[in-house]
């Protein structure tokens, strides 16, 4: 379980807001709203948030502008972009602009959860640790290799990459489309299972023939990997 | 503005303003020039008789002495008047002989030649004609003038005057008429075209210019304002399809989703009876969002949007890749997923759309085309010739008959026997977007038995030497074979 975040969220829809909010504190995290982009700037600059989910549109300021201000200004606090609008080129507008990650609207609250719970970094692994361990469990970043209780688990690349990301986010849910935005790069909503099956092609290799399972599905939300139970 | 106000604003008027002010002042010069020629011609031919009298006069002179000069000059300027005179005084200016008179006595004084007025003896009350004269001093005080009327220049003069008015009053009275003429003709198309355009804006979008069939600019115009028209009514009629088929198929999920609360606020008794519900509820609502995010991504790439995004790809590698994510699924369902794809083929291309859409032709394959009765085999290919690049995907599954391939990329439309399956009917549709928004085409064909989609896309060139190929997937086949 990661520790409590400390959250912002800039949303004009104060439904939608007391929605996100309220799925926030349940889940352990603490998460201010400010209901437009200047009330969002002066409350970003203002405290320390853990990630910031700003909407795209908002009134007063724009989130675009928002995020480039803040980030102009040194910031090097994450932001998720929430909006409704959701092609290609939207999304790389809204990275381009600062963002760390963009979900569109539609979501489901656990998708944005996990998706926030990355974004923090309290949890898994620093993208600069060259072996990652869960249990006995290792994976060597360099010489890629994955060996379970000392014995060597011969991996595909794309199994090691899929891998590599639920470690570095160990203790924390991944979610499907993060596993395929992340993984294998792409921005589409699958509609068939392709995701479960490579998943558990995975978990046949790393979990096979060994008591304790690492690999664990998060019903409803995606999978984890962690040692021991939850 | 004025009807004649717009007459003369149009540019054809003012060409035709331009065209004349250059004409006008061609013909002058022109006229200019043959009135100068005319002129030397002429005071040549004068001075030429004038000489050639003098000559003749001369020789007689000294043949005959004055008395012979006197006969000569008589008999000549009694002949019927032929233009030319003479005079023959003594040295005291009396005349012996000659066929004019008025002559002031200065005009003698000197030899030499000039002009002068002159006037026939015996009408001595006309006005004086004009004369071209030479005057000679002959020996023995006796002056010959000899000269010749100019009248014919002066009346040649006259012409060319008159010439140059009417020439030019004709050029400007046509040039006028013509410009008004070829600008009210232009005018006139302009405002049909005009008039075509308001009622097109006023709605009634099936409204066409006139094409005369001359082929001139104007037709080609025409021409070409109506093939948009044709283009805009077709994404109109599009668009008109597209929100009836909204309507139609977004409100099946609806009534579903909400027979689903209402049965679930009417029966479910336990925890799970609400939570089985409420998921159901959940994935009724996931299904319209998915319809949804296809729909917009469809109109997206209809409209041409995301092209300015467009990069050079490896559709070989695009394929790969979704095979090799495909792959475990197949394999899932018993089915074998073969990927042809041996050479790097590069398109100019949205990855991302292409990438989502081999994905689409993957999966509907896997889901139509797979389990009891069918090959359970997909195919997925890359290959080029020329200028163009097919991504293919082919299955052994029931296929669709010939009548309804054209029917099938459109939206909504799901064939009678996929109905039952799982799907929103955007698949093709969108596969379909994609490749007229990369300029290139979807083809549904027989593949004896099943189907396969194929996805031409025009090639870009590689460019020579690159790197023989961006490998980083392993390739499936050895994946499968594992």
């Amino acid at each position: 379980m990661t520790s409590a975040m400390k959250l912002l969220i800039v949303e004009d829809d104060r439904e939608a807001a007391a929605y996100v909010v309220k799925g926030f504190a349940e889940a352990g995290h603490v998460a201010d709203h400010a209901a437009d982009g200047e009330e969002g700037y002066a409350l970003a600059s203002g405290a320390n948030y853990d990630v910031l989910v700003v909407d795209r549109m908002l009134p007063k300021l724009d989130g675009l502008t928002l995020i480039g201000r803040l980030k102009g200004e040194g910031s090097k606090t994450p932001v998720l972009i929430l909006s409704a609008l959701g092609q290609v080129d939207d999304r790389v507008q809204g990275l381009r602009a600062g963002g760390d990650d963009y979900l569109t609207k539609p979501y489901a609250f656990a998708e944005l959860l996990a998706r926030v719970e990355a974004l923090s970094r309290r949890g898994g692994a620093s993208a600069q640790e060259t072996v990652y361990r869960i249990g006995d469990l290792e994976l060597d970043r360099l010489s890629h290799t994955v060996t379970r209780g000392g014995q060597d688990v011969p991996l595909q690349p794309r199994e090691f990459r899929l891998l590599e990301y639920l470690m570095r986010n160990a203790g924390q849910v991944v979610t499907r489309t993060m596993l395929l935005e992340n993984v294998w790069d792409y921005h589409f909503d699958p509609q068939t299972n392709v995701i479960d099956v490579h998943v558990s092609r995975l978990r046949s290799k790393i979990d096979k023939g060994f008591d304790k399972q690492l690999l664990h599905t998060v019903r409803g939300a995606g999978y984890m990997i962690r040692d021991g139970a939850r | 503005m004025t009807a004649l106000g717009k007459l003369l604003r149009t540019t054809a008027f003012k060409l035709a303003l331009a065209y004349l002010a250059v004409f006008a002042a061609l013909s002058m010069v022109v006229l200019a020039y043959v009135s100068w020629h005319a002129n030397a011609l002429i005071a040549g031919q004068l001075n030429a008789t004038v000489s050639a009298e003098i000559t003749g006069l001369a020789e007689q002179y000294r043949q005959g002495g004055v008395r012979k000069l006197v006969a000569v000059v008589d008999e000549r300027s009694n002949r019927a008047a032929n233009g030319s005179i003479y005079l023959l005084t003594t040295f005291t200016g009396d005349p012996l002989a000659g066929n004019i008179s008025g002559l002031p006595g200065a005009s003698l004084a000197e030899p030499g030649e000039r002009e002068l007025p002159y006037q026939l003896s015996g009408h001595d009350t006309a006005a004086p004609y004009p004369a071209v004269v030479r005057v000679f001093l002959l020996p023995g005080g006796y002056r010959l003038l000899v000269g010749r009327d100019t009248e014919e220049r002066e009346r040649l003069k006259g012409v060319i005057a008159n010439a140059v008015q009417w020439s030019l009053a004709l050029v400007v009275v046509l040039g006028l008429a013509g410009g008004v003429f070829v600008a009210k003709r232009v005018l006139k198309r302009l405002d049909a075209m005009t008039e075509t355009s308001r009622s097109i804006m006023a709605g009634d979008l099936s409204g066409r210019l006139a094409v005369t069939g001359s082929g001139d600019e104007f037709d080609r115009l025409a021409e070409a304002v109506n093939a948009m028209l044709e283009r805009i009514n077709e994404l109109m009629a599009g668009l008109k399809e597209v929100s009836d088929n909204i309507a139609h198929d977004l409100k099946t999920p609806l009534t579903r989703l909400r027979n689903r609360a209402e049965a679930a606020l009417r029966d479910a008794r336990t925890e799970e009876d609400w939570q089985g519900s409420i998921e159901q509820i959940i994935a009724e609502s996931d299904g319209m969002i998915r319809i949804f995010n296809a729909l917009l991504l469809i109109a997206r790439a209809e409209s041409g949007g995301g092209r300015d995004q467009l990069a050079e790809l490896d559709v070989a590698d695009v394929v790969r890749g979704v095979a090799e994510l495909y792959e475990p699924l197949a394999e899932e369902r018993g089915a074998t997923l073969t990927v042809v794809a041996p050479v790097s083929v590069t398109v100019l291309g949205n990855r991302e759309l292409i990438g989502q859409v081999v994905a689409n032709l993957v999966e509907n394959a896997l889901n139509y085309a797979t389990g009891e009765g069918t090959g359970n085999e997909v195919t997925v290919s890359s290959e080029a010739d020329g200028a163009s690049v097919r991504i293919a995907v082919a299955d052994r599954g029931p296929g669709i008959p010939e009548a309804d391939r054209a029917r099938a990329v459109e939206r909504f439309v799901r064939l009678d026997s996929s109905r039952s399956r799982p799907g929103s009917g955007l698949g093709l549709a969108l596969a379909n977007a994609v490749a007229r928004l990369h300029g290139g085409e979807l083809a549904l064909d027989d593949n004896a038995p099943g189907l396969k989609v194929t996805l031409t896309l025009p090639r870009v060139p590689a460019r020579l030497p690159g790197p023989p190929d961006r490998v980083r997937l392993p390739a499936p086949e050895r994946d499968a074979a594992e």
